[in-house]
């Protein structure tokens, strides 16, 4: 098979991957080895593929053969599709010379499990090495650690790689036992409790000798797949949270579930994926990472799930009027970042410009804060914007408004002469 | 008064200087030296000259470094009536001092913010879409950006490819920026023809096409968002986006005798003439 075919086959069954990112760690130029990693700490985008998603790294996988049966994943072993493997050497030279071109970051590399989760580790160490140590790479690798791994495996790629991913994919142990059966919870957490140690120690280590060498610089992230199990966006956000707090994660992407398979327990054959579900769990991620607020504060029980009309920042904000308006010229930090529409970038300028003056609406606007979301919520010098008409009743449709654009139209409704009497 | 002048940065600091010197509020610049400028008002040609740009300079530093970044980052844009905005920028930052600067709004700085945001954004975007090609070992891109990104990139792709040599022209200003060995020059170029593609080169380029559209999932597809990443004016110089041709190997592509670029770096493309060296490349 010629390599056109084989990084056909293997990107197609990478490609449900979420992450593909290449921040989190600056390290220049050294002699003798090709490339760096990205000057920006917030990485670099090379490309937009068809659907709008960022491509920054060579995403493939070492191989699709698989010894696992999860029910969701393309690459189970009982469905049947043309299976092969790059060898180390041609997934290295593939690796350097589109980063010569400018095409990548660096390398994603995943792998199906091949045999058992060692010796599918062993394979990606031995490409890795190979690629780091005779070709010299010195850009970015993201590896994924393979749950079941043997901890000294997982170390040693770790050494290789500047960030190590171990995927979650079902946020339930039930959703784990009746998909992926060959997996357990247990499994899943134990190399994600090892990265975030043996990072934690190399961080000291690196203080001390300011040589040794660096454990996942960019540290580790996960992904979670969305609408394939009954799980709520309440359970899934309480989940995020406490992986950001406990394993230290950088990042925990999620991805909506797109059928790629028929069975009973799964959503059925071209039932869209769940992509606007998809963006309001990212924006409360970002509420989370970014601007101090908590899971409880934006579900609760009696309200599960994110309202797909309304984002959760504004959801929060209508439901908390006691906490606005917010005062331009006065309010901290903290408060500015509630408002909707306003966001760290704002606020800091915000906190810079009122230093030398009175703000206005207008010097809002030029500073680059949008105010369609934010004029509802703020006072400057004590004044409302002019000509801002809203009720409490009428100000969640208002700010529905805003994204009525981009959100699939609402089914069509029939008026009743009647229910407004009754 | 209009100040003539020879378009570099340091050519715009005299402009400060003469204007200094003579007591004069000049109402419009010309920073290119093919045009005769037709005006009525009269026309002062300014002489580039190092001592007084670098004492201007270093007199805008002593007041604020930022406003001195800000400068010059700005005088590198596309920005509509550009020397007039930068020399109003100046005056105000010599008569009231640089707490101005913290105002983002204020109608001084406001231009030359917006200014240099939209460059700082064509920035991040150009970091990842140069395309390169490997013309026999030597690195080589084309882009048509709408500001003059060049002096800005330099440190970013020689530092990315410290051991490589390579070349990168930008269209739309007929500027080539060369880095071979450690060193790096900005040189003027009116037009650069490149060299066929060999197969080696069109092979990977099929490669990163086909890796390209496999990556893409067709349930999700979402060409808005595409867009909105990255818009098309991008595209014409990006591999990924071009027609069947780019992806042929040509005959003979090496074998044709190519001249040498200067300093002697030998560029698989053709220059028209000698370049002369270019002013203003000392930031």
């Amino acid at each position: 098979m010629d390599l056109l075919d084989k990084l056909t086959i293997l990107t197609d069954a990478a490609k449900y991957d979420a992450s593909c990112t290449s921040s989190g760690v600056k390290r220049g130029s050294r002699p003798g080895m090709i490339g760096n990693t990205s000057s920006s700490i917030a990485g670099c985008c090379h490309s937009f593929s068809a659907d709008g998603r960022c491509i920054s790294l060579l995403k493939v996988l070492m191989t699709n053969y698989c010894v696992y049966d999860c029910k969701y994943c393309v690459n189970r072993r009982s469905n049947d599709t043309r299976r092969t493997a790059f060898t180390p050497r041609e997934l290295a030279e593939l690796t350097i010379q589109f980063y010569r071109r400018n095409y990548i970051e660096g390398l994603f590399l995943s792998s199906g499990v091949l045999r058992d989760p060692d010796y599918t580790t062993l394979r990606m160490i031995e490409s890795l090495r190979l690629l780091r140590q005779e070709y010299g790479f010195n850009g970015y690798i993201h590896a994924k650690a393979i749950p079941g791994t043997s901890p000294e495996l997982v170390q040693r790629l770790g050494y290789l790689a500047d960030r190590l991913s171990v995927n979650i994919e079902l946020p339930s142990q039930k959703g784990l036992a009746s998909l992926a059966p060959d997996k357990s919870k247990a499994a899943i957490l134990a190399p994600m409790r090892l990265i975030e140690a043996q990072g934690r120690q190399n961080k000291e280590e690196l203080v001390k000798y300011r040589h040794a060498p660096a454990f996942a610089p960019a540290g580790q992230s996960t992904q979670l797949i969305v609408g394939a199990t009954e799980d709520s966006d309440r359970h899934i956000l309480h989940l995020t949270e406490s992986l950001y707090a406990r394993y230290r994660l950088k990042r925990v992407f999620y991805s909506a579930y797109v059928p790629v398979v028929e069975n009973p327990l799964l959503p059925a054959l071209h039932t869209k994926p769940p992509l606007l579900r998809e963006h309001r769990l990212y924006q409360a991620d970002w509420l989370l990472r970014f601007y101090g607020f908590r899971a409880e504060e934006l579900l609760d029980d009696q309200h599960p799930n994110f309202d797909p009309m309304l984002d959760p920042k504004c959801y929060w904000a209508i439901t908390h009027p006691e906490q606005f308006p917010v005062e331009i010229m006065t309010a901290d930090l903290d408060r500015l970042l509630r408002v909707p529409g306003i966001g760290p970038t704002g606020a800091r300028r915000i906190l810079s410009a009122r230093r030398t003056g009175p703000l206005h609406f207008d010097d809002l606007k030029k500073m680059g804060i949008v105010l369609k979301r934010a004029q509802f919520f703020i006072l400057c010098g004590g004044r409302m914007r002019e000509g801002l008409r809203f009720t409490a009743d009428s100000l969640a449709l208002q700010l529905q408004a805003v994204e009525r654009g981009s959100l699939p139209a609402p089914a069509a409704q029939q008026l009743s002469l009647f229910d407004a009497t009754g | 008064m209009v100040y003539e002048y020879d378009g570099s940065y340091e050519g715009f600091l005299c402009c400060i200087y003469e204007s200094y010197v003579n007591k004069e509020f000049p109402i419009a610049f010309a920073g290119n030296e093919e045009f005769p400028v037709l005006t009525l008002y009269p026309v002062r040609r300014v002489e580039t000259d190092l001592t007084h740009s670098s004492r201007i300079l270093r007199s805008i530093e002593s007041r604020s470094n930022r406003a001195a970044r800000l400068l010059y980052r700005a005088f590198h844009t596309c920005m509509a009536d550009r020397e007039a905005c930068l020399y109003r920028f100046v005056r105000k930052l010599y008569a009231d001092g640089p707490q101005f600067l913290r105002r983002t709004s204020d109608e001084a700085c406001f231009p030359l913010y917006k200014a240099v945001r939209h460059l700082s954004g064509e920035l991040e975007k150009l970091r990842g879409f140069v395309r390169f090609s490997d013309f026999g070992g030597i690195l080589g891109a084309e882009i048509e950006p709408k500001n003059r990104v060049l002096p800005f990139l330099r440190g970013y792709f020689c530092s990315r490819y410290a051991n490589e040599s390579f070349f990168l022209y930008d269209r739309t200003h007929g500027e080539l920026l060369l880095y071979s060995g450690g060193r790096s020059r900005i040189v003027q170029a009116d037009s650069l023809t490149l060299a066929p593609p060999d197969e080696q080169e069109t092979r990977y380029r099929k490669l990163w096409k086909t890796f390209f559209d496999t990556v893409a999932i067709a349930d999700r597809y979402n060409p808005r968002c595409q867009n909105t990443f990255l818009p098309k004016r991008y595209r014409a110089t990006m591999t990924e986006f071009q027609s069947e041709s780019v992806f042929i190997p040509e005959a003979s592509p090496a074998d044709a005798p190519l001249p040498s670029a200067p300093d002697g770096i030998p560029a698989p493309v053709t220059l028209p003439g000698s370049a002369p060296p270019a002013p203003g490349s000392c930031i």
